[in-house]
């Protein structure tokens, strides 16, 4: 159970004063993941935003080992690292009763695109670790640049919505497939909105032997063009829409772990979004149209997956 | 009792990695390297190692999971070649910026395009400034010997650099020779107990590797890597001297041929120097006065050294097997030719290119180069500066 009272009481292992913005859901959803755990953990972060911003020598916001390497190989990076430490263990270098968690992270840039290769390669190695996306759908370091990730109809600095081009052409990766593809134990979609939904992922995660994945929904009002302080209502409206859905694979059991009482329309989603603005001129309905009827069916077909266990 | 055994260069690293017994090895197979690992899985799959030997998707993942592993606390070694170095470059940067100890053998291999799997220098040269310590092997003993002695140079407290060992794909990787084996204790003995710098395994102290480090920092960090890097001269030269009292194998630098007295010589990386060396005691039989350097250490690059040891030549012609395209000369050349300039004597020097993709290097080819020495003493005039050596033009 997770209780709010308790997690007051705990030590933040992510500093204050950090440079992320106000607003961003990067850091709650780290601070989230962090609360949930009562293990000694290492973090690996691939090149963005929350490394650039939680990391500026001479500070650090981390209370925990962290280790930025570079863009593409949080995965590969965190696989040496548990490496060295099963080696020592096994060698007994390092009392055998010893746990550690380490727990690698990437924005979706990081994951869904230039580190899929590392992420796929730790995962069938089945090295004993987490690996987190928090998926804000874009390159936001960097300036707002497309990523597998964007939703189709978005506006973005690499794929602009102009008088020719209305935002991304492409449907969005579904990297949590990919992920699920890989047969591995355990595996969750979670947003920050349902931070108890989230934070139980992160335990049972934890308590699984083997290489565990969680893709987490990152509003970022910046690249969004939302308001400053909507990220979590962004994120609550991402799952009650089904565009989010929250749900779990474990063992290659689909659970779904949060249902929407009434689905809501995905424009209570998008008209607060400046990134998808253009979609509401005239001309433009039928993206609307596509972006709903995508929903719908990925939507259809999870609650299929999960009816099949 | 310590053993001469035949066989390949290759195998020659694997033995000297069994019994150096890292604690983690990440490596991904590219020929003519592939073998160094399939050798050490075969020791790990018999019990013969403590190794976690990491079998990696690619190169970059190779030696992302070594700097891990490294910056974990441990000792890591890894081997490649070629496009699988090049496929490392930018993880090259990242371990030495972060002054992790890790000991990667590189059996020097051309560059693609074309594709070419043969001997050639341009996959090490390329890393030249990736700030990675450079020890060039002429055959098979040396690079066993300089792979035990560069697992003390990179984790000495004031180095924490990694090193590359290289030697020349299949003319030293796939040739048998016959190589004496210390006992594994020796080994043990002579590298030490791995001493952990700021493990991040170590979660009661925790530290931030890699972080951002802007303009208000980044350059001393850089200096800092520098004087490590010199430092390591120094560290190099000592572990050098040690191994000669425990092998009878002394290690410098730099090894020298007949040179007191040469007025003319020829300088080499690797396992051209022995073609050299034979050439030269030729010559030295028709009483000409020919000598040779055998240049181990790149990186550091001993510029005084060198330039104490070939400043008193009238003509001395250094051999790069790897172009440095559209520069005048090989990348060896270079810097050799520059460590000369403050010398108030000193000799012309000219550059060849040879062996490129693993062409053959004949003792005929060598006599040319010390005829066109010759010649320049002769007439006191270098007529080319940069020539291409076994070539069809
Ligand atoms: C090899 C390499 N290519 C490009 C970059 C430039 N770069 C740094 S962060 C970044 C985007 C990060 O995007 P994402 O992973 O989605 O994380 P976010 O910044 O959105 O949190 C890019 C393109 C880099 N650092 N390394």
């Amino acid at each position: 159970m997770i209780k709010l009272k308790e997690l007051s009481e705990k030590q933040d292992l992510l500093a204050g004063g950090h440079r992320l913005c106000a607003g961003c859901t990067a850091s709650i959803i780290m601070r989230q993941l962090m609360l949930a755990s009562d293990y000694d953990m290492i973090f690996t972060s691939s090149t963005g935003c929350l490394e650039v911003a939680t990391s500026i020598y001479p500070y650090t916001a981390w209370k925990t080992p962290f280790f930025h390497s570079a863009f593409e190989n949080s995965a590969a990076t965190t696989a040496g690292i548990e490496s060295m430490f099963q080696s020592l263990k096994r060698q007994g270098k390092i009392p055998k009763d010893r746990q550690i968690k380490f727990v690698a992270i990437g924005g979706d840039g990081g994951t869904y695109d230039i580190g899929l290769q590392a992420l796929s390669g730790a995962l069938e190695r089945g090295h004993d670790f987490m690996y987190v996306c928090y998926d804000n759908e874009a390159y936001m370091n960097t300036g707002i640049q497309r990523s597998s990730a964007t939703p189709m109809g978005a506006s973005t600095t690499t794929c602009p919505a102009g008088t020719c081009m209305p935002g991304k052409k492409q449907r969005r990766k579904d990297l949590t497939a990919i992920v699920a593809a890989h047969n591995i134990p355990y595996l969750a979609q979670a947003s920050p909105s349902h931070y108890r939904d989230l934070m139980e992922k992160v335990r049972k995660a934890f308590s699984i032997e083997g290489p565990k994945f969680m893709n987490i929904i990152a509003p970022c009002h910046r690249g969004w063009r939302t308001k400053i302080d909507e990220g979590i209502k962004l994120a609550r409206l991402a799952v009650e829409t089904c565009f989010w859905p929250l749900y779990e694979i474990e063992e290659g059991k689909v659970n779904i772990t949060y249902k929407p009482k009434e689905k809501l329309p995905l424009t209570d989603w998008l008209k607060m979004q400046g990134r998808f603005a253009h979609l509401f001129s005239p001309g433009n309905q039928h993206i609307i149209d596509t972006l709903q009827a995508q929903v719908n069916k990925d939507w259809e077909s999870l609650l299929e997956r999960e009816s099949k266990k | 009792m310590r053993k001469k055994v035949a066989m390949t260069g290759n195998i020659a690293v694997a033995n000297a990695m069994r019994q150096i017994n890292p604690d983690v090895c990440a490596a991904y197979p590219i020929t003519p390297s592939t073998e160094i690992m399939q050798q050490f899985a075969t020791f790990k799959s018999n019990g013969k190692v403590d190794t976690e030997l990491v079998t990696v998707e690619s190169e970059h993942s190779a030696m992302s999971a070594c700097i891990g592993a490294a910056a974990a606390g441990g000792r890591v070694m890894t081997a490649t070649s070629a496009n699988g170095l090049a496929l490392m470059w930018e993880m090259l940067y990242i371990a030495s910026g972060n002054r992790v100890p890790i000991v990667m053998t590189v059996v020097n291999r051309a560059l693609s395009a074309p594709i070419n799997i043969h001997a050639d220098h341009s996959d090490s040269m390329g890393a030249r400034d990736s700030g990675w310590i450079q020890i060039y092997c002429e055959n098979a003993q040396e690079t066993y010997d300089s792979l035990i002695q560069a697992t003390r140079i990179s984790e000495a407290k004031n180095v924490r650099l990694p090193v590359m060992v290289c030697m020349d794909g299949f003319i030293i990787s796939h040739s048998i020779e016959n190589i004496e084996l210390f006992e594994d204790e020796e080994v043990k003995r002579f590298i030490g107990e791995y001493i952990p710098l700021y493990p991040l395994l170590d979660t009661k102290n925790p530290v931030t590797y890699g972080p951002l480090d802007l303009q208000d920092y980044y350059s001393e960090h850089k200096r800092q890597q520098d004087e490590a890097m010199f430092h390591a001269g120094d560290v190099i030269l000592r572990t050098g001297e040690a191994f000669e009292k425990f092998s009878g194998r002394g290690y410098g630098y730099f090894e020298t041929h007949c040179m007191e007295d040469a007025e003319i010589a020829v300088l080499a990386l690797g396992s051209a120097a022995g073609t050299v060396r034979t050439v030269v005691n030729e010559l030295r039989g028709k009483g000409v006065m020919a000598g040779s350097i055998k240049l181990r250490v790149f990186r550091p690059f001993p510029a005084k050294e060198l330039a104490d040891a070939i400043s008193h030549l009238k003509a001395l012609a250094v051999l790069d097997r790897c172009d440095s395209f559209g520069a005048f000369g090989g990348p060896v050349f270079s810097e050799v030719r520059s460590c000369l300039y403050d010398r108030p004597v000193r000799p012309h020097v000219t550059s060849y290119i040879y062996g490129l993709g693993g062409r053959d290097l004949g003792l005929d080819k060598v006599q040319e180069v010390f005829n066109d020495l010759k010649r320049i003493v002769d007439t006191g005039h270098v007529d080319k500066l940069a020539t291409f050596l076994t070539v069809r033009e």
